[in-house]
């Protein structure tokens, strides 16, 4: 199955510290084991919410709202697309992230001919 | 189940539902360690193989690290390294292992027999952390090897590789379980008894080994991709298994352009599974598919992927050319700005490595497509006399249609109702009888 984890690292902004290189070196091993295993499709980071547009749908009307946005906890930050065999799989693989603060949402995607 | 009042409860309910927690928790832990040891059951056996020389005894010592995480899990809590647990704990009953056969060997030794064993089970706990990506590699080219027949290679590298049961294995071949057991212990006599080593090769050697495993692959993705029934919901899954080790693979050994070649082919042919079955099971030719039901994400990793067995100087490889050949399709947007004298050029190249009779068929159906119907079935009515296809049903069905397309509908007919009674499969037959029914009908309105 194919799965969709959102990153939702809350608060975002513009000045963002880069992250330490330690850090950066923690994730890049850890997707590296990703990609070996087989269980990386693609994947991505977002640039903050300050630079994002909204688009509103209220029948015929449509509503562009700039970004940054309040909802700081639900903010995606970056996406990965995953190949893995069960979501079980998926929660594994997610839980030895190098993360230490954020929540991160694993979603099934149902359906994913013509993407 | 829901009780009629929920704050009356009774000591024995509550006992019982505590019970349930406990349940659930477990049940919860199990399907953890499930997960884990899909995870981690490859580079688990591959260590172990390394170590103590032969498959079997790997999976049995790894088995057994599993047991111990089912019963210890669930209480304790899933450990923070999984891998690392389940590997030290295979470890230790491998020591232990070692230490009972050391103990046998010296009595062998005193009845004055070999121990060739002595020099694999030094220094277990320095081997065993050396670099993965190598055992990984050891592994499947012993699971894959050349001493074994198709069949066998095919089940244990789903087996040791792929953490399926044997369960699983059987569900996806449609095969009784017994057989695929049977496979795998046959399969691991077969290298102990041909003193098979865990080695990665190198040079002339690898690349002969290397065709073996890619061949092991390919065969597990066709086999899921070539099943199109309906109610069939583990075959897809096959092929999932199959790109998972084809992209492991390519990470392993990242200079071998087949390796890429192989991918390729696979993650476009992956690209067109939800295109080519239509709603009541019905297989749906390439030419016919709606498009836009491709998936655009695979064919776009095998488009790059064809790429990097290009650049690697492998445009010329068996599977490099037939994932040109999917690209080709994969390229176009429409079925009419299909490439196909680039199509037919590349099953030239195709021919003069493998020259085959049923190559040269797909060669007629691009020529018929590049030049014309009439090109297209010369080229067919000299393969009629070959005597392999003799009982092919894709040589009447091919030769049908182009004689349909030159407006003969009565030869067409009856290429059509030939190649309903040649196939095997019930779906497929269908089709070639409507397309039997057609011609009649074209021929009573011409």
């Amino acid at each position: 199955m194919r799965v969709l984890v959102l990153a939702k690292e809350g608060a975002q902004t513009d000045a963002a510290a880069p992250p330490r290189p330690e850090a950066m070196a923690e994730y890049q091993k850890f997707n590296e084991e990703l990609v070996k295993a087989g269980v990386v499709l693609g994947a991505g980071r977002l640039s903050p919410s300050s630079q994002g547009k909204r688009v509103r749908f209220e029948g015929k009307k449509r509503t562009v709202i700039d970004g940054p946005w309040a909802e700081t906890k639900e903010l995606v930050a970056g996406y990965w697309l995953w190949q893995v065999r069960s979501l079980d799989e998926a929660l594994e693989w997610l839980k030895r992230a190098p993360y230490d603060g954020g929540t991160f949402e694993v979603r099934e995607i149902s359906q994913h001919e013509g993407a | 189940m829901a009780g009629p009042s929920r704050s009356v409860r009774s000591p024995s309910t509550r006992a019982r539902d505590e019970a349930f927690a406990i349940d659930t928790a477990t049940a919860e832990a199990h399907r953890a360690i499930e997960a884990i040891w899909r995870i981690e059951s490859a580079r688990l056996i591959a260590g172990l193989t390394r170590t103590v020389g032969d498959i079997g005894t790997a999976e049995e010592l790894a088995q057994d690290a599993l047991v111990a995480a089912l019963e210890q899990w669930p209480t304790s809590g899933v450990p923070e390294r999984p891998g690392a647990w389940l590997m030290g704990t295979a470890k230790h009953r491998a020591t232990d292992l070692t230490r009972r056969r050391k103990t046998l060997e010296r009595k062998y030794e005193e009845l004055g027999r070999d121990t060739e064993r002595d020099q694999q089970v030094e220094d277990l706990d320095a081997s065993i952390d050396e670099d993965v990506g190598d055992d990984l590699l050891g592994l499947i080219f012993m699971a894959c090897h050349p001493v074994l027949s198709k069949d066998a290679r095919v089940a244990l590298t789903l087996r040791v590789l792929g953490g399926l049961t044997t369960e699983e294995i059987a569900r996806g071949f449609l095969v009784p379980v017994s057989s695929i057991a049977q496979r795998i212990v046959r399969a691991k006599r077969t290298l102990d008894e041909a003193h098979v080593r865990f080695e990665v090769p190198r040079g002339a050697e690898r690349v002969a080994r290397l065709g073996s495993v890619l061949e092991v692959i390919y065969l597990i993705f066709n086999e899921g991709y070539s099943a199109t029934a309906g109610t069939d919901w583990v075959r897809p899954a096959l092929c999932e298994e199959a790109l998972r080790l084809g992209r492991i693979l390519a990470e392993l050994v990242p200079t071998e352009p087949e390796v890429h070649g192989l991918v390729a082919l696979m993650e476009i042919h992956a690209s067109r599974l939800g295109a080519r079955v239509g709603p009541s099971g019905e297989p749906i030719l390439l030419l016919d598919q709606d498009r836009a039901l491709w998936d655009h994400l695979l064919i776009r990793r095998g488009l790059a992927a064809l790429e990097r067995a290009e650049r690697l100087g492998g445009a010329m490889g068996p599977y490099a050319l037939q994932a040109a050949i999917a690209a080709c399709h994969a390229r176009a947007a429409t079925a009419a700005e299909t490439d196909w004298p680039r199509i037919v050029a590349l099953y030239d190249a195709v021919a003069q490595l493998a020259p085959s009779p049923v190559v040269e068929l797909n060669r007629a159906v691009a020529v018929g497509m590049a030049f014309g119907p009439a090109a297209g079935l010369d080229l067919v009515d000299a393969l009629v006399a070959e005597p392999s296809l003799r009982a092919y049903h894709l040589l009447p069905a091919v030769r049908g249609d182009l004689l349909r397309k030159l407006g003969r509908s009565a030869e067409a007919r009856s290429e059509f109702e030939r190649a309903a009674s040649l196939t095997e499969n019930v779906v497929e037959r269908k089709l070639l009888e409507r397309r039997a029914a057609e011609c009649a009908a074209e021929g009573m309105a011409g």
